[in-house]
């Protein structure tokens, strides 16, 4: 999958809804290759915390993430981790799973109605997120999938 | 056109293809420090190889734009786009220099000196003009512009201009096909006037068109190359097929017998082939490598005078092409090192007593699955002290720092960056661009490099590298409840600690430290290494695994079972403590994904068979991270000659239990391999304990008749003889000692050859002959042991020359265990030099078949005149005894000649020849 996703023939964009905390997130569905349910991993000795370790996905390695971990975001599961979801997604060749909370669904959503971050947002949110939808009982940030490990490549080689 | 030419040709076009790009990188990031040195690196390639393949034009502009390079590369010159522009226009200048050899196999004629006044001039520390950058006296050739325009149009232009201009021409535009009208033009007489820049252009146009068809044969007429790419793709493809099979295999065994198990052998079959189908093609002998190499050190020693004599052997040793690709300019440049600044002219050399012929020796061979190059100097060797006053200088250590080093230590700063001795900069080698790189290179393929030198005497640079890159062995390891893949090719040893062993953990104020036969090893744990402690890190692994971890590190060596991996990178030897130890299997590496690439003791990750992802540990990462002074050097130690007669008749024992408390010993050459079973997996077949191993069906046999199995697993020793193989089942092993083999006294008992002090402790040493023979029948005949000790026949010496070691160490224990004193050899060449030597033997016994010399000639030389053994007792012992045979044998010198396997007849005929001879010297 190429990392940049055409919207352009079509106004509206489909968004995976999923939970970390209370907060809903929104991933645009065609980054994601697939959704898993809580996987065993190999830990990482010496990596940065946020990674939780790899994974075999139909022989390919994939990287785990701790998205609540990265965000600082008290997860749900505390107590129970094989309730985690993984979003998997593909960046420079290589998988990674993004750790989430919940699933939700996949919501459409009319590309000229996100709306820029409030100034006042956390800055790890900030950083990771393309805009916001209000929905009707929440709000969604959108998370910018292919930055945020852009970004995350770029921090660790440095 | 010449081969060498040929290829300088190949590679330079690589280089340069890359070298666009990268400058055009540097531009963007005038600050990242590799990309400038990779760009110096390339340019300083291309000018070291046509220094030697004579192009003196090509190497004056590489020469001086390296020179640039150069102070980009020490920060005195900051990296602006009017020198990017200048470097650009003298890559241009290199590529069109290069295309003109490319069609006419010669430099093609051109006047460089703008660029060059240019170049120095930068060099030199000046700013460029604008103006000179705005008007490059060649254009680039990657666009439409051709050198005319910057020709004025009305000008006059000599024959000899024009020719240039076409030549030039050639070189730009070859391929060309839109030209209509192909003819040669006349060359003109004396001056011809140009008029419309039109027609000039079409003239100068014609010309390349035809040069392009001339040149076109010259360009196929190499054998097919394949796309590494596409070679690559398929290794890829075929690891990965392997690594399914090898999850398939994993799950059928657990399911037992199914529809599936005759496919999946023949899908095992098949991907085996396939495999080794695929290594195959990717295999080249490393002499291909070498090739342009006898030619490098010819014009070397041209330019400096010397006298190089190069010496190579092994260049049939075949391996990966991808790795030998990797490890030729390595190479080059290490040779190019030796001749430069290892061998002294011929006047030095006759001064400090050497021959004037320098020797610089590359040697080839393979080694436990991994490949070894040699590349040896008898010239001044490394000067301590000026690496010592480099190291300063840079300030890489202290001097106080040096004072704590050993010699061996300070050697090793050669594979620093920016550390070449040779006091000047030549065309040759010294800017510095050395054994760093050469040393990057060979770890990046996994690889090591070690450097053991004399100062006066000579150097010797010991390259290990992977037979392949694709896949490699590897020991998994298991630490806090998590496994890890060791690389085998920096394994040396497994050590097991435990309360009853005799190896013991110690420790110096906190490090731990392993006496290990004669040296002190330091010791490291895993664990620490990887933090894996860290409560925050391995949180759930501690809830299941609590007491291991909670421990400090005084209790972690009291507790009783510990591995060791005994590991060798470069010329340090250091212990991993490990809490279990696994099998080895075969890992395809897998790179790591881009957020864990900042991890340098990692090289890689992978999936195993059980399908679990793995982390592959990077033995050079592991070095570093412990800090190469904490290491303990294994210097070779200088072996006197009383010593290395010693060393021979030493053998290695591997030791173990089995019943009793004596530990049993066998000699380790006998013993193929080590296994532990799981007891599920033990079958049994016409009242034998048999196992599918390796795709064949072995016996496996139990020490002695009461020995009781494992619960779960069983530890076997494996031997294997001519294709068969046989399994000993055994209590535990213990561990390897080298010593002498006396065998004080025989055991009556079957399976044992007698007891021997072996490192202060009496061991029964086990007859593997018997158990071949319990295994099958027809492997040796039952021996009947001849009881009757001849009291005579002690301290009679006898010489065994066979080069099978297996035979070897059969016989060396089952003739000293009937009193003689056995020293054994692998060549004839080797017992000659003993005879050479005055030493004296009671017996020769003698193999026949034996490569570089056989029995028979061996013999010849033993019974010729002058030779001090011509009236020792020699026995021919052979697989073919038939009557020709032992006519011949005898014709040659044999006193007697026995089949290899009968060892009753053998011995009687020992004692026999023995007492004969006696006899013989007595009347």
């Amino acid at each position: 999958m190429n990392d940049e996703i055409e919207y352009i023939e079509s106004n509206e964009t489909e968004y995976l809804m999923v939970m970390m905390g209370d907060q809903a997130f929104g991933i645009p569905v065609l980054v994601i290759q697939d959704v898993l349910s809580s996987q065993k991993v190999t830990k990482i000795p010496l990596s940065i915390p946020e990674i939780e370790g790899s994974l075999n996905l139909r022989g390919r390695i994939v990287t785990a993430i701790n998205m609540c971990k990265y965000l600082n975001i008290e997860t749900l599961n505390s107590h129970d981790n094989t309730k985690d979801m993984s979003i998997v997604v593909e960046h420079n060749k290589y998988l990674y799973s993004l750790i989430v909370d919940k699933v939700g669904d996949v919501l459409s959503l009319p590309n000229n109605k996100i709306e820029k971050n409030p100034v006042t947002l956390d800055t790890a949110l900030k950083e990771i997120s393309s805009g916001i939808y209000r929905l009707e009982d929440r709000l969604l940030i959108v998370l910018d999938v292919i930055g945020f490990l852009n970004s995350l490549c770029k921090e660790e080689v440095a | 056109m010449d081969d060498l030419v040929q290829e300088f040709l190949e590679e330079t076009g690589e280089g340069l293809a890359e070298l666009d790009g990268d400058i055009v990188m540097l531009e963007q990031n005038p600050n990242d420090e590799q990309l400038i040195g990779k760009i110096f690196r390339i340019v300083h390639t291309i000018k070291g190889t046509c220094g030697f393949l004579g192009l003196p034009r090509l190497e004056t502009v590489a020469h001086r734009g390296e020179n640039v390079l150069g102070r980009f590369r020490d920060k005195d010159l900051e990296v602006t786009a009017e020198y990017v522009s200048l470097i650009l226009e003298s890559l241009d200048r290199i590529k069109l220099i290069v295309e003109g050899i490319a069609e006419t196999g010669s430099e093609p004629e051109g006047d460089d000196s703008e660029l060059l006044a240019k170049l120095d001039f930068v060099y030199e520390g000046k700013v460029v003009e604008d103006t000179a950058t705005d008007s490059p006296p060649a254009t680039p050739i990657d666009d439409e512009a051709s050198p005319l325009k910057d020709v004025p149009i009305d000008a006059d232009l000599s024959f000899d201009d024009l020719d240039a201009l076409f030549e030039e021409d050639n070189a730009l535009s070859r391929g060309d096909a839109l030209v209509e009208e192909v003819e040669t033009p006349e060359a003109p007489e004396e001056i011809i006037k140009v008029e419309p820049k039109a027609e000039l252009k079409k003239e100068v146009k014609k010309e390349p068109a035809a040069a392009a068809k001339k040149a076109a044969p010259v360009a196929t007429q190499q054998s097919l190359r394949v796309n590494v790419q596409v070679l690559e793709e398929l290794m890829t493809m075929v690891s990965e097929l392997v690594l399914t099979r090898n999850q398939l295999l994993q799950t059928a065994r657990t399911y037992g017998d199914s529809e599936f198990t005759i496919p999946l052998q023949n899908l095992n079959q098949v991907v085996s082939e396939l495999q080794e189908g695929v290594m195959k093609t990717r295999m080249q002998p490393v002499g291909s490598a070498w090739g342009k190499l006898p030619r490098i050190i010819r014009d070397l020693s041209v330019d400096l005078g010397k006298k190089i004599n190069l010496k190579m052997t092994g260049e049939e040793t075949e391996l990966d092409r991808q790795v030998l690709e990797l490890i030729k300019d390595p190479l080059t440049h290490m040779v190019r090192n030796s001749g430069d600044h290892g061998i002294e002219t011929p006047e030095e050399r006759i001064a400090v007593g050497k021959s004037p012929e320098g020797v610089i020796s590359l040697d080839a061979y393979h080694e436990g699955g991994h490949i070894i190059i040699k590349i040896a100097d008898d010239g001044k060797g490394l000067s301590s002290e000026k690496i010592r006053q480099k190291a300063i200088d840079n300030n890489v250590a202290t001097a106080q720092e040096l004072e704590e080093m050993s010699e061996q230590q300070i050697q090793q700063f050669i594979f620093h960056a920016g550390f070449s001795t040779a006091e000047q900069v030549t065309a040759v080698s010294g800017r510095g661009v050395g054994m760093d790189v050469v040393r990057t290179n060979i770890e990046k393929i996994g690889g090591n490099i070690d450097l053991k030198s004399v100062e006066g005497k000579g150097s010797t640079f010991v390259i290990k590298i992977p037979l392949t890159l694709a896949i490699v062995s590897a020991l998994i390891v298991e630490v806090a409840g998590q496994r890890y893949a060791m690389p085998q090719i920096s394994v040396q040893e497994l050590v097991r600690i435990s309360e009853d062993s005799d190896h013991s953990m110690e420790t110096i104020k906190g490090s731990a430290v392993l006496r290990l036969r004669d040296s002190l090893l330091p010791l490291i744990a895993l664990k620490d290494l990887l933090k894996v402690n860290n409560p925050e890190q391995i949180k759930d692994v501690l809830e299941n695994n609590e007491e291991d971890n909670v421990i400090s590190l005084e209790d972690k060596l009291k507790s009783p079972n510990h591995y060791i991996i005994v590991a060798h990178v470069g010329s340090y030897s250091f212990g991993i403590i490990v809490d279990k130890v696994f099998d080895t299997e075969e890992i395809v590496v897998k790179p790591l994904s881009p957020i864990l690439s900042n991890l340098p003791l990692y090289a890689g990750n992978t999936i195993l068979g059980d399908g679990s992802v793995i982390m592959i540990l990077d033995p050079n990462g592991i070095a570093n991270a412990m800090g190469e002074i904490a290491m303990v050097d294994v210097e070779d130690k200088n072996v006197d000659e009383e010593e290395l007669d010693d060393a021979k008749r030493k053998i290695s024992l591997l030791t173990f239990n089995a019943e009793g408390e004596t530990l049993k010993a066998v000699p380790l050459s006998l013993v193929s391999r080590l296994e532990e079973f799981n007891i599920a997996d033990i079958e049994e077949s016409g009242g034998q304990k048999v196992i599918q191993y390796r795709d064949q069906l072995m016996p496996l046999l139990p020490f002695s008749k009461g020995f009781e199995m494992g619960e779960k697993t069983q530890q076997v020793l494996v031997f294997l003889d001519q294709g068969r193989s046989m399994g000993l089942m055994v209590t535990n092993i213990v561990d390897i000692v080298s010593d002498a083999l006396n065998i004080e006294f025989t055991s009556a008992k079957d399976g044992l050859l007698g007891s021997a002090i072996i490192k202060d402790e009496a061991m029964d040493v086990i007859d593997v002959g018997h158990y071949l023979g319990l295994a099958s029948g027809d492997w040796f005949n039952q021996r009947q042991k001849n009881s009757a000790m001849d009291a005579t026949k002690t301290e009679q010496k006898i010489l065994i020359v066979d080069d099978s070691p297996f035979f070897r160490n059969m016989l060396a224990p089952f003739l000293s265990v009937d009193g003689y004193s056995v020293l054994s050899v692998d060549g004839a060449l080797e017992a000659l030099e003993m005879m050479a030597d005055g030493k004296m033997f009671d017996l020769i016994v003698s193999d026949i078949e034996m490569p570089d010399m056989n029995g028979f000639e061996f013999a010849d030389k033993v019974r010729s005149e002058d030779s001090p053994w011509k009236d020792t007792p020699m026995m021919a012992l052979s697989s073919h005894a038939g009557p020709e045979d032992i006519s011949k044998g005898k014709a040659a010198g044999f006193d007697e000649y026995v089949a290899k396997f009968d060892r009753d007849n053998l011995l009687d005929k020992v004692l026999e020849t023995l007492s004969n001879n006696k006899s013989v010297a007595k009347g």
